[in-house]
């Protein structure tokens, strides 16, 4: 069975190639032709995990693709171990619950088949990413899933806000892939290849080590940065949520962003031989987790604060990466992907029923929408870390992780994101579902979209019974003894749970008892609140940049661009016209004129040739 | 003094430029046209004394075909003057500048 792992991708791809011939009239058969596809390939990829579970292992199929004569060697090749098993179980299942939830969310839209041609083409893409047994296909695969993300954010284009959402995601993530590219280059000439299970052989032997491994490390991390959306290439993802719900879920929260997390973790060995590197990961990833958090506290929007929320989880993630935390990162990885795929599920169910995205015009919920009101509750509560949920473990998992690498500071770092979190998230329930109804009418959502939100919200509550088999299957991939949790105690688990229970209870005193008023803790300390609500200025400091700065140099270059290059061309054409010109005044049109000019030319034939050939003369 | 293909050859030489010399400065174009015969000729008296003096027939078939090949130009040259005096109503060829630039 493993060796048909190559299916998985390929059955998205072909679903999403033939969606593409459709009329568009033929929109929900499209939805259905993929759904089942995804189908299939989610099935496959539980066979493979299950096998690869009872024989833990790595797998490489290769196949050469282009050789140079100048030892250039680029091929396509699968790479099928543990973490890439588990990651095409995450994208898949994630995949599948969004195309059947579409098929009720994106009901009636008149791009339909667009949608779902591109929603299989993006799942084809991030599974190949995961396989990639090569540098130059991971990177291929990275900017395929770059562009499906252009294309669904702008899905609706007539949108300007949309289309320029797109744009933005696209060109902030540019500057990260600049980076990789760097970094895959460097590498691969430094080792001849750009074999993944090879220069991760070269990182464990210490044959890449020092200044290399380290800037290759961070080169490469540029890429993360900027898929994963962390600071300062984060902006670009609250943009995001102009796409549709359902590719928000998808993309923006359950894989596309993950793939950064993807690339340390597959990669992972080059970052351990650089202790460097690995401080800037889980530094960066920190400051991304808390600078995220505070903002999330003061949205309106609903999928604003879910998409500050990722970020935010997301670097709970590169942190603990960062601390050496392999199996935590990648577990946090997957219980984020079912709890915060089902809130942006529920919260396209909010929106599609009410039709608004403004909190505030929200309220009341409880009654009139249980179902979701019920799953995002579920949810909720994991991304809080309550125990029993599954973020309770994973997000434990990471704290260990931080503790055991000594990093108290971030130790501290993300117990105190963890209380925001459950902050801003119950600030989001309380606010949604309890109060006074809004005037809007609301229902529940048809079942079609329930289902996968309480297929998640299982997933959700019940994935943390996983910790344990999946720390110690993921760390086969690494090969690596280090053991998952050796930490038993209880410390951490309880200060955690702490700080997310205060969060809770300070959501439920301000929006539910309104026993502390918002307005007054706004109006206290305003400056603050002023700043955090306006995301710290960055977009407006890279507004600036961009304007006063780069289109200051943009415009200087333009100018060279048309007046000195274009001038020169432009020259070139105005020189012969000229040179046309005036060598046409010779014919005046006269006949004794040309006559001169032809009786000229024979006498001057005739004086060379008599200089040259003498003998001539003498007849 | 004995007469030597030099002479012939000069003298034929010297039509030759009066007559090219006739065709580049006459405003005319019958005394082109003239001036054009009178090339001819020169050529004629070319061959025919080559041939005299070497002796060979050659020269004189040539000087037939000179002739052949003048009678036959002069008259396309007046249908082209016919055509241009009625366009134009005289034969001045420095009006004749249509085909300019």
């Amino acid at each position: 069975m493993l060796a048909y792992a190559w299916l998985v991708p390929a059955l998205p791809l072909l679903a999403s190639a033939a969606a593409a011939l459709f009329d568009r009239k033929w929109g929900r058969l499209a939805g259905v032709l993929t759904s089942t596809a995804v189908f299939v390939a989610l099935a496959l990829s539980l066979r493979i995990l299950l096998e690869s579970a009872a024989r833990p292992g790595t797998h490489e199929w290769v196949w050469t693709w282009l050789q140079t004569q100048g030892g250039l060697t680029l091929s396509l090749g699968l790479l099928l171990d543990p973490l890439s098993a588990v990651m095409l179980v995450v994208v898949t299942g994630v995949s599948l619950m969004v195309h059947l939830y579409s098929l009720g969310y994106m009901a009636g839209d008149a791009g339909l088949k667009r949608y779902f041609s591109f929603l299989s083409l993006f799942t084809f893409a991030m599974l190949g990413l995961v396989l990639a047994q090569n540098l130059v296909l991971l990177y291929i695969f990275w900017e395929l899933v770059g562009l499906c993300s252009y294309l669904l954010i702008g899905f609706w284009y007539q949108k300007p806000e949309a289309a320029n959402a797109g744009k933005k995601a696209f060109v902030v993530t540019r500057f990260g892939d600049l980076g990789f590219l760097i970094g895959i280059l460097v590498v691969g000439h430094a080792f001849q290849t750009f074999s993944i299970p090879a220069l991760g052989e070269a990182a464990k032997t210490g044959q890449l080590t020092g200044v290399l491994a380290t800037g290759v490390a961070l080169l490469i991390f540029c890429g993360a940065v900027g898929k994963s959306a962390q600071f300062p290439l984060h902006v670009w993802l609250p943009d995001a949520m102009e796409g549709p719900t359902p590719v928000s879920a998808l993309i923006h929260a359950a894989t596309m962003v993950a793939a950064g997390v993807f690339l340390v973790a597959r990669l992972f060995p080059i970052f351990a031989a650089s202790p460097a590197a690995l401080a800037v990961v889980a530094y960066l990833g920190g400051f991304t987790a808390i600078f995220a958090a505070t903002i999330a506290c003061v949205q309106d929007d609903i999928k604003r604060i879910l998409a500050y929320s990722t970020l935010s989880q997301l670097g709970y993630m590169m942190l603990a990466l960062g601390c050496g935390g392999y199996a935590a990162g990648m577990f946090h990885l997957t219980t984020h992907a079912a709890f915060k795929a089902l809130l942006f599920l529920a919260a396209g169910s909010v929106i599609h029923s009410l039709g608004v995205n403004n909190i505030w015009q929200m309220g009341g919920l409880l009654r009139r929408m249980g179902v979701t009101a019920a799953v995002m509750l579920v949810a909720a509560l994991a991304l809080a870390g309550i125990f029993p949920f599954s973020g309770f473990f994973s997000k434990d998992e990471v704290l260990v992780a931080a503790w055991q690498a000594g990093r108290m500071d971030l130790l501290a770092v993300g117990l105190l994101t963890a209380l925001l979190t459950s902050f801003y998230i119950f600030r989001l329930f309380f606010v949604v579902f309890t109060g006074k109804p809004s005037s809007a009418p609301a229902h529940e959502s048809p079942w079609i979209m329930t289902g996968p939100m309480l297929v998640l919200a299982v997933l959700a509550a019940g994935l943390g019974v996983l910790a344990e088999p999946a720390g110690k299957f993921l760390h086969a991939a690494l090969g690596s003894p280090r053991p998952l949790s050796a930490y038993h105690g209880r410390l951490i688990p309880l200060l955690a749970s702490g700080m997310s229970l205060a969060g809770v209870l300070w959501a439920y005193l301000v929006y539910y008892q309104k026993a502390v008023s918002a307005g007054l803790l706004t109006r206290r300390f305003h400056a603050l609140y002023v700043l955090v609500k306006n995301k710290y200025y960055v977009d407006e400091f890279y507004a600036f940049l961009v304007r006063r700065i780069l289109f200051v140099v943009s415009a200087a270059v333009a100018w060279f661009d048309r007046h000195v290059v274009d001038g020169a061309v432009n020259g070139v054409g105005w020189l012969c016209r000229w040179g046309g010109r005036e060598f046409s005044r010779v014919q005046g049109g006269r006949l004794s004129a040309y006559l001169l000019l032809f009786v000229a030319g024979l006498v001057v034939t005739a004086v060379i040739t008599l200089l040259v050939y003498p003998e001539a003369l003498a007849f | 003094m004995t007469l030597t293909l030099t002479h012939y050859l000069l003298v034929s030489g010297l039509l030759f430029g009066l007559g090219v010399y006739g065709a580049m400065t006459r405003r005319n174009a019958i005394a082109l046209l003239l001036s054009i015969e009178l090339i001819m000729l020169a050529v004629a008296l070319n061959f025919t004394a080559a041939a005299f003096f070497w002796g060979r027939g050659a020269g004189q078939v040539f000087a037939v075909f000179v002739i052949t090949v003048a009678a036959a130009e002069a008259a396309v040259g007046l249908a082209l003057i016919i055509a241009i005096y009625r366009l134009h109503q005289d034969l001045d060829l420095n009006d004749l500048t249509l085909m300019k630039g």
